[in-house]
């Protein structure tokens, strides 16, 4: 069992990444201040006749916890920006995607797929529930929206997490970069059956896909 | 002018000796009383609450097994039980237990005033509170069951009953709500206006205490979010009740302005939580250190820091919730900052106790403990605030651990060193030191046990309020911890009986508390346990400031803030109300 689950995607890597700096940098600070607690416990327990420093404070000390702990922000904050605007910016989706449109209802998720015109929004276009089939180490680019309440497409495998809200068009992308099946799950509360909102991803082959893709649209 | 009537009034008030038992103990004006009344009605929302928690954590750790006197918990129950323990816990324990309980009994007595200011509103407050609650807790028995839209209530989930079924239930919610805001408005407006107007001659802002800077500041944090609250709900009610859709995708509304709307809210609430846990921990580490806090003055500035960015930081809810991407980067950056106020906190709560005397009475042992777990709680804040691991972590267990440590871990921590701090002055009592101190060792260990694998699962990916996480494959291996997770929950829940009994036994049975058994310089620790209608025989005067422990001016360890030293007496009294 590993700690992240099994990284599928083209981005999943670096966002892994980040998570690890920051459980570094935090996993630091926090053995730091905890060791330091013990250790002031221990030391400064209470004594008869001892009596406790009359000390207010330290400008100083103030001045250094406060720019300490400013720059380290600023630094995962500018790591995570390079990884969230590669994302999540629609003006750095990648060209020459295969387009699919999503929509989520109470329970299901309903995947369009372009037929063998590659087109979405003609006549070729068809639909399959609770199972998208993509391309492996191709971009995917997909329209969501909602027929119902909120729910968010998410597969744990390619760290992609997208809200499908109702009256509005959001997009995502991912690259898968391994053939298999991963699961995909509702992580928005959608109602009684919210547990059970699931599907999968199937990756194929490239050739496989297309001819998948071919097959189906006639 | 109306302070003056207001000072007055409740003087005057005092004189009258003999009061019937309802004006007393029921319909009381006395903001000790309303403070005792708020502890318990939300200890009892406290108990409920957790009931909550461990019936949903039992279908977690045994999905589809009955409950031993509940029997299997149905999907739609399910979702009620997520839905009423984080409503219950926010809204009815920890939040009253804060500001309802400790800002009614604290401020006055640590300002050296009579009353509240307004005390009339102040019981309305109270009783508008219980009514609240009352419908809170009806909504849990109605037809159609109870609300089952998260205590978030996401729309358009929690706007249109067929979604989720439930409509009475739904609609009782949002009514419980606006009752509450109005309680909790009442109770803000006269913290502020108390604070303001009423402090002993003396008590300047930087002599007050930390307890009481926290708590005047959440006052105007209250003030100012819960109508945002209050409007969002009932526009809410319209949408399921009249047919309006503003939060309908439908003629032209937006399911994103509800998220606007409650986050707009919600995250100065969750500062609500917090700040008064801060405030009063602060004032714990200090009297068990027998030192100074380290810092003050930056104390309080933190405080107003963290209060002031709180309102620009909603959006860090909603980084994966189709709000433009590039606000995402700018909520991350106001949200990061947040970590450097929190920070300077811990380090000074550190620096009070080095080089200090310390001693490990109950309260400092929560004390104690709260920083250990907010510590956790706000760096595990860090992984959310960054808006590229947020895609992966958001809506899963890694933030149900966070808001566990920072509001069971922290806030809740706090209460229990509230409690057992300030009981002997509430009732004349002392509590049980042992007892409290097993108290604190079972909750450390027990809590640690269920909250900190919880982040585990949120990096296995394991989704929030699903009902049963073995339909997923990959959730499958978890399950031992999830079982784990249970198992430590209902040893947690059963650890606080400790508290129950010390606190019950006490009550009746308990060493007679003397006027300042910790040793404390506050000006409550000056009159008698408890102290008496109208507080003070005699205003007192203020010459220092709360912390002035082990000063080298006198030979205790403690200097309280009303003795004179040589010479004080004329210079302070010729500058009353200087501030």
């Amino acid at each position: 069992m590993d700690w992240l689950p099994g990284a599928a995607s083209s981005y999943a890597a670096e966002l892994d990444t980040i998570f690890w700096v920051i459980l570094a940098v935090t996993g630091i600070v926090l053995v730091g201040v905890q060791v330091t607690l013990v250790y002031f416990l221990v030391k400064y327990r209470g004594r008869e006749g001892r009596r406790a420093s009359y000390v207010e404070g330290s400008t100083k000390a103030e001045v250094i916890w406060t720019v300490i702990p400013a720059v380290l922000i600023v630094g995962i904050a500018v790591a995570s920006q390079r990884v969230w605007s590669q994302v999540k910016n629609p003006d750095r989706f990648p060209a020459d995607a295969l387009e699919l449109n999503v929509e989520a209802r109470q329970f299901a998720w309903s995947i369009t797929y372009p037929g063998p015109d590659g087109e979405l929004g003609t006549e070729d276009d068809f639909t399959r529930y609770n199972e998208m089939r993509v391309p492996v180490n191709r971009p995917v680019v997909f329209n969501m929206t909602s027929a119902d309440v909120v729910h968010s497409f998410f597969v744990p495998a390619f760290r992609i997490k997208q809200d499908a809200v109702p009256g509005l068009n959001t997009r995502a992308w991912f690259e898968a970069t391994e053939v298999g099946e991963y699961e995909l799950a509702c992580a928005e509360l959608c109602g009684v059956a919210h547990g059970l909102m699931k599907g999968k991803v199937v990756v194929l082959p490239q050739d496989e896909f297309e001819g998948w893709l071919a097959g189906l649209g006639e | 002018m109306a302070t003056v009537e207001a000072m007055a009034a409740p003087l005057a008030h005092g004189h009258h000796e003999e009061m019937s038992f309802v004006r007393k103990y029921i319909f009381s004006t006395d903001h000790k009383i309303i403070g005792i009344q708020f502890l318990f009605a939300s200890l009892a929302f406290l108990a409920l609450g957790g009931v909550l928690a461990i019936m949903l954590r039992w279908q977690l750790g045994f999905p589809g097994e009955a409950m031993p006197g509940v029997g299997v918990v149905a999907p739609k129950f399910y979702n009620a039980l997520v839905t009423m323990h984080g409503t219950f816990m926010v809204f009815f324990a920890v939040m009253p237990l804060l500001v309802g309980v400790y800002a009614n009994y604290l401020i006055p007595l640590k300002i050296g005033a009579p009353d509240m200011a307004f005390p009339r509103l102040n019981m309305l407050s109270f009783w508008i509170f219980v009514q609240s609650g009352i419908v809170m807790t009806a909504s849990l028995f109605v037809e159609g069951g109870a609300p089952g839209a998260g205590w978030t209530a996401y729309a358009p989930l929690s706007a249109v009953p067929q979604y989720t079924g439930v409509s009475l239930g739904q609609q009782l919610w949002i009514i419980s709500i606006v009752l509450f805001g109005a309680s909790s408005l009442l109770g803000s407006v006269n913290y502020i206006t108390t604070v303001i107007n009423m402090r002993a001659p003396g008590m300047t802002l930087f002599r007050m205490p930390l307890s009481i800077w926290a708590l005047f500041i959440t006052a105007i944090i209250a003030l100012l979010a819960v109508p945002i609250l209050a409007a969002a709900v009932i526009l809410l009610f319209f949408d399921q009740t009249l047919g309006t859709t503003f939060f309908l995708p439908a003629d032209g509304g937006q399911p994103l302005l509800w998220q606007h709307l409650f986050w707009f809210f919600g995250h100065p609430e969750v500062y609500i939580l917090i700040l008064p846990a801060m405030g009063i921990i602060s004032d714990v580490i200090a009297n068990g250190s027998r030192k100074p806090v380290f810092g003050y003055h930056s104390m309080v500035l933190a405080i107003i820091a963290i209060a002031f960015l709180g309102w620009i930081t909603w959006g860090h809810h909603m980084f994966q919730s189709g709000m433009n991407p590039l606000l995402g980067t700018s909520f991350m950056i106001s949200t990061m900052a947040i970590a450097i106020p929190s920070a300077i906190k811990v380090f000074n709560w550190l620096g009070t106790m080095w080089r200090g005397n310390l001693r490990f009475h109950t309260p400092m042992l929560f004390a104690i403990g709260f920083v250990s777990l907010f510590t956790i709680g706000g760096l595990s804040g860090i992984f959310m605030a960054s808006n590229s691991v947020d895609i992966f972590i958001h809506d899963t267990y890694f933030i149900v651990a966070h808001i566990h440590y920072v509001l069971f871990g922290g806030s809740l921590m706090a209460i229990f060193a509230a409690i057992y701090f300030w009981f002997p002055k509430m009732f004349g009592r002392m509590m049980n030191e042992a007892w409290g101190k097993i108290h604190f060792a079972l909750t450390f260990i027990f809590y640690n046990l269920t909250f900190f694998p919880m982040h585990i699962l949120g990096m296995g990916g394991h989704m929030r309020r699903i009902y049963d996480p073995t339909q997923y494959e990959f959730l499958q291996p978890y399950q031992p911890l999830n079982k784990f997770i249970t198992i430590s929950a209902i040893l947690l829940f059963v650890a606080q009986l400790p508290l129950i009994a010390n606190f019950f036994w006490s009550l009746f049975r308990g060493k007679k508390a003397e006027a300042n058994p910790w040793r404390d310089n506050g000006l409550e620790w000056t009159v008698a346990s408890p102290p008496p209608h109208g507080n003070f025989a005699v205003t007192p005067i203020v010459y220092r400031g709360p912390y002035e422990f082990s000063s080298p001016e006198v030979e205790e360890d403690y200097l309280p803030q009303d003795v004179p030293l040589n010479g004080e007496r004329e210079v302070v009294g010729a500058g009353v109300g200087e501030e």
